[in-house]
């Protein structure tokens, strides 16, 4: 079973929520997908911890293939990629990984590298697996590592606690897309209220 | 010489938009021969790298010179390959930077901010 603990704004206690709820089960697995700063290692201090780099996939333009057709240039939603003196420039911030301008280039001038964005570390303390995501300082976006997170728990049959980063944005809505629950912790003031409302708009969508 | 300048409204009248990659509209303007005529900024409704798109078209369009209140990195990244000179707009009157450009009396632009990626900013 999967319980995601959100609650639209910071601070109001989800990992507080979520520590207590591990460490009260027999045989619960804490997963912190909170992966800008995330706190639940300090209240488990997880040993034996074994680490494993997320990376995302970066295209790379061979020049000697291009031949400036643009049909990269068009595709990307994102504009991760101009053509400028007959030469292509690749914004590796803007690019979102979706692979679309490999398939598309019909000079298969486009292959693609690996860009590492952080890791995952996952410890035992006593009988909780603590399984924590960490987003490299300066990258854009914590969805690979939340969905890599997701990915790993989704085999194993134990009470699974995600602790969700705030807000209800798209680390949100990755955070509990396959949960069978959701907690939601908030806060009593006009601030917390506004987003208690919004978190529960976006769990009603799932 | 064909320089650009993101403006309000497709009117020589119309103001400076404050922002270059989702301004609605570029004025393109050939100084030679005084022609106007007006874009649409397709990258205004972008959902991200709204600067990059709209660097890539002002590169397309042959423009020499940008006059902006301001340019992020990200398209500063664009225009400077492609031989863009970026200056910085003194009010927001397309009439007065455009006599100032060619009297020779603006400046180039030179803080690039590093972008406001979907967080407002005006």
């Amino acid at each position: 079973m999967k319980i995601a603990v959100l609650s639209g704004k910071g601070g109001t206690g989800k990992t507080f929520v979520s520590v207590n709820l591990v460490a009260a089960s027999s045989n619960a697995v804490y997963v912190d997908c909170d992966v800008e700063e995330p706190n639940g290692y300090i209240f488990f201090k997880p040993q034996e911890l074994i680490t494993q780099n997320v990376s995302v996939k970066i295209p790379v333009v061979d020049p000697n293939k291009c031949d400036g057709c643009r049909k990269c240039v068009e595709f990307c939603k994102f504009n991760a990629l101009a053509y400028i003196g007959g030469k292509i420039i690749i914004f590796d911030d803007v690019c979102h990984s979706c692979g679309g301008c490999v398939l598309l280039c019909p000079q298969k001038a486009v292959s693609e590298k690996e860009k590492v964005i952080g890791k995952i570390e996952t410890g035992i303390s006593e009988n909780v697996k603590a399984i924590t995501g960490i987003l490299n300082t300066g990258e854009a976006s914590g969805v690979p590592i939340i969905k890599k997170l997701i990915d790993d728990i989704s085999s194993n049959c134990n009470l699974n606690i995600i602790d969700c980063p705030p807000g209800s944005a798209c680390v949100v809505m990755e955070s509990i897309k396959d949960a069978d629950y959701c907690i939601l912790v908030a806060e009593s003031t006009i601030f917390g209220t506004h987003n208690l409302n919004m978190v529960y708009e976006l769990i009603r969508l799932f | 010489m064909r320089i650009a300048i993101p403006v309000e409204d497709k009117s020589m009248k119309s103001k400076v938009c404050i922002s270059f990659g989702r301004t609605p509209y570029f004025l393109i303007y050939e100084t030679a021969t005084k022609e106007a005529e007006f874009l649409d900024n397709s990258a205004a409704a972008s959902q991200g790298g709204a600067g990059i798109k709209a660097a890539q078209a002002i590169a397309d369009n042959g423009v020499v010179a940008l006059i902006t209140p301001r340019c992020g990195e990200n398209a500063a990244a664009v225009l400077k390959p492609a031989n863009i000179k970026l200056y910085k707009t003194m009010n927001d009157s397309i009439q007065d930077n455009i006599e100032a450009f060619i009297n020779g009396n603006l400046a180039l632009l030179d803080d690039i901010h590093p972008g406001f990626h979907n967080h407002g900013g005006n």
